[in-house]
């Protein structure tokens, strides 16, 4: 049992367990647009059933997150972005070939979901969720190597931009068809129910994946086996250029609880609720309570790739974000806790100028690797296991157990 | 040794595998409690269990994607689509996901994909596909179709201790028509060509229920006819079809699949490329015309390739 998450379910054993909120007290910051007033700013279906609001919870946010783990949490968002502005430049630099795609603005939803997860947990990210790689622990140098199509890249240039899982991370890599990953995150929490392993399964989609058949077809999965399974569905707001309003008549965080189990929403610019959100989902599972939809209602800063001019996005819509920025908001936590913000962002700075550098002097791949490694020889290794700075599992034992993905004696007769 | 129908050697190479290997699972659709479309997995629930014989909902593409889940995470599921043409449905999952992951990251994804193949029950057109040349042109992926029962069991087991997604094609018209004596216990045929009957005359290549007709169209002819029974189509065995061609000089190249950019269209290119010097003429292919496999028995014999079609293309390729 881990003591923290005891924690948790005790604090919210009253709780309608399928009207769930997860948003944690705004400490500190008057001037932030409060999250209910999103609502007026998402262009919702005139049908939409009501979004759930987040109220807040003063008695447990602080249980889960010391001082260290929010400084933690804003440095890793920085570091996101810091590496896709530093991307983005190289990529105007003709530095970084084909497209590029970047999650500015969304960088709470990676890495507060990501930073929820244990090192054997396993996770599969979109092209926007740059910071769980970050958290799972892939170096910075290799992330931009891998932009730039270098040998010492993640997938040594097969691949680009956020296409890539690092296997020794525990992350399996995004394929472009949205949301393929929804079911192979399935597959992942079925193993782990299958060998009785008290692990869960993370993927992201986004608002657009909704539409799709695999959207479907997990969750109705997910919720029929009952798996510890945790979807994030990252709302930013505009599929490419298509806005909500012509991809669904009703909100999908509402689709969950005809799949069997929870959906929640929360305020996907709130790196802390995203975190506590996706806590509580992963308790659930773990105690064999399903999946939970976990709706993060944020917006896309930046264009679809680094081509777009979002012409279709209305400037007051971008300002009115703007003013939501997450890495500000949790800038003013971390400097209202008596943290060194300025201190911080020239470490990250730093440490991405290294980057860039040891990536810039990487080698391009031998072309004779281009014909290689189709297919696997010998024995197939599983995903491996990840980084996870939250203090929480540093407190728990059994979420340490090493081991990667070796099947549980018996488990499976 | 035992003799077994063809689907009874699938059977035992599951079986044997699900108490072999804890990691191994079966699923699909009405694969437990009904044991399949087909009857492969008759049994297995009452001796494995319903975790490890899983009822799944109707969602091909999710059966792929949470297999592949499952396989890097440690397991290794063997997924039934409950006929070939299903696949379809599951194709992104196969070709995008399943095929290209070791390419791009070197994370193996050990899944199998059995698919139920083939016509001439009057299954009409999505009932009968042949759907293997899909997954030929999708790189990382191979591709098995077996002829025999000993062939069924060695290769379903291969494609199982295999690192890598395998799609599995067990032609539904030998099922319960092919018999044989298989070895009981584990054993793996390699994935490389067959000579079904040693000839020096001409080459017959076939694979799946072809070779059977093949075999049938060639038997009395006055002629010494080398039957080639591929096995795999990915990897395709080259040196035992260019081997064949050299020795005979003459090629016959059965599908069953619809003839454009079928299995056969790749091993007339090679052969055309690599055997030029050795033909004494054209290579000859027999195959289903490119239209959807129809309903009614005068239809549906009217395109798959029959034992008169192949006796004749044989005759004019010795009389040439």
């Amino acid at each position: 049992m881990q003591p923290t998450l005891a924690r948790t379910r005790a604090a919210r054993a009253d709780r309608d367990a399928r009207c769930v909120t997860a948003h944690p007290p705004d400490r500190g910051d008057e001037s932030e647009v409060p999250f209910s007033a999103m609502e007026a700013l998402t262009p919702r279906p005139a049908d939409a059933l009501p979004v759930p609001v987040a109220t807040g919870d003063p008695a447990v946010a602080p249980a889960h997150l010391t001082t260290a783990d929010r400084v933690e949490l804003l440095r890793t968002m920085v570091l996101m972005r810091a590496i896709e502005a530093r991307a983005l430049a190289l990529y105007r630099q003709g530095r970084v070939p084909g497209s590029f795609y970047d999650g500015f603005g969304q960088e709470a939803v990676s890495v507060g979901a990501a930073f929820a997860l244990g090192p054997r947990d396993r996770l599969c990210p979109l092209h926007r969720d740059l910071g769980a790689h970050l958290v799972r622990g892939v170096a910075p140098a290799r992330i931009l190597a891998q932009y730039m199509g270098r040998a010492t890249g993640v997938t040594g240039g097969r691949d680009g931009n956020v296409h890539f899982g690092d296997p020794a991370t525990g992350v399996m890599g995004m394929v472009s068809m949205l949301p393929d990953m929804m079911c192979v995150a399935t597959g992942m929490a079925m193993a782990f129910k299958l060998r009785s392993e008290a692990r869960v399964a993370l993927t992201w989609c986004g608002d657009g994946a909704t539409s799709r058949g695999d959207f479907h077809e997990a969750m109705n999965w997910a919720g029929v086996q009952r798996l510890p399974v945790v979807f994030v569905l990252e709302n930013n707001q505009f599929a490419y250029s298509t806005p909500l309003a012509k991809q669904f008549a009703v909100d999908p965080v509402q689709r969950a609880r005809a799949y069997g189990f929870p959906g929640v929403t929360v305020d996907g610019n709130d790196v802390e609720a995203v975190f506590e959100a996706v806590l509580e989902a992963r308790v659930r599972a773990l105690a064999g309570e399903g999946p939970t939809l976990v709706e993060a209602v944020t917006m896309r800063m930046h264009g679809h790739a680094a081509h777009d001019d979002m012409r279709y996005v209305p400037p007051a819509l971008l300002a009115e974000w703007a003013q939501r920025d997450p890495i500000e908001r949790q800038e003013r936590r971390v400097a209202a806790l008596g943290g060194d913000v300025d201190e911080l962002r020239a470490a990250v700075e730093a440490e991405v100028e290294n980057a860039v550098a040891e990536a810039l002097a990487a080698p391009m791949p031998d072309p004779a690797a281009a014909t290689r490694g189709v297919f696997a020889e010998g024995e197939a290794e599983p995903l491996g296991d990840g980084s996870a700075p939250w203090s929480g599992f540093a407190e728990d034992g059994d979420a340490l157990t090493p081991g990667g993905d070796r099947p549980a004696t018996g488990a499976a007769a | 040794m035992p003799t077994m129908t063809y689907l009874e050697a699938i059977s035992d190479a599951l079986r044997e595998q699900l108490r072999a290997d804890e990691r191994v699972f079966v699923m699909g659709e009405d694969v437990g409690a009904f044991g399949g479309a087909f009857k492969v997995t008759d049994g297995f629930v009452e001796e494995f269990g319903e975790q490890r014989v899983i009822d799944t909902p109707l969602a091909e593409s999710a059966i792929i994607g949470t297999a592949v889940g499952a396989a890097v995470v440690g397991m290794r599921p063997v997924c039934e689509m409950q006929f070939a043409d299903f696949v379809s449905c599951g194709f992104d999952q196969l070709v995008n996901v399943a095929g290209k992951t070791h390419y791009r990251f070197g994370l193996a994804v050990p899944i199998v994909v059995r698919l139920p193949s083939g016509g001439g029950f009057s299954g009409g057109p999505f009932h009968s596909q042949n759907p293997e040349a899909w997954f030929m042109h999708a790189p990382g992926i191979k591709v098995l179709a077996p002829s025999t029962a000993e062939d069924a069991k060695g290769l379903l087991t291969a494609a199982i201790h295999d690192p890598n997604p395998v799609v599995f094609l067990e032609h539904k018209h030998l099922y319960r028509r092919v018999k044989g004596e298989v070895s009981s216990g584990l054993y793996e045929t390699p994935m490389t060509a067959r000579i079904a009957r040693e000839g020096s005359d001409l080459t017959v290549i076939a694979y799946g229920a072809m070779v059977h007709a093949a075999l049938e169209a060639t038997e009395e002819l006055d002629a010494s006819v080398e039957i080639l029974d591929l096995r795999s189509l990915v990897p395709l065995d080259t040196e035992a079809i260019l081997t064949s061609v050299a020795k005979t000089s003459k090629v016959l190249i059965v599908d069953e699949a619809n003839e454009t950019c079928a299995a056969g269209a790749q091993v007339a290119a090679l052969i055309a490329e690599r055997a030029f010097e050795q033909l004494d003429g054209p290579i000859r292919r027999v195959a289903t015309p490119d239209v959807p496999i129809p309903f009614s028995p005068p239809l549906e014999q009217a395109v798959l390739p029959s034992v008169e079609r192949i006796r004749d293309a044989c005759r004019d390729l010795l009389d040439y």
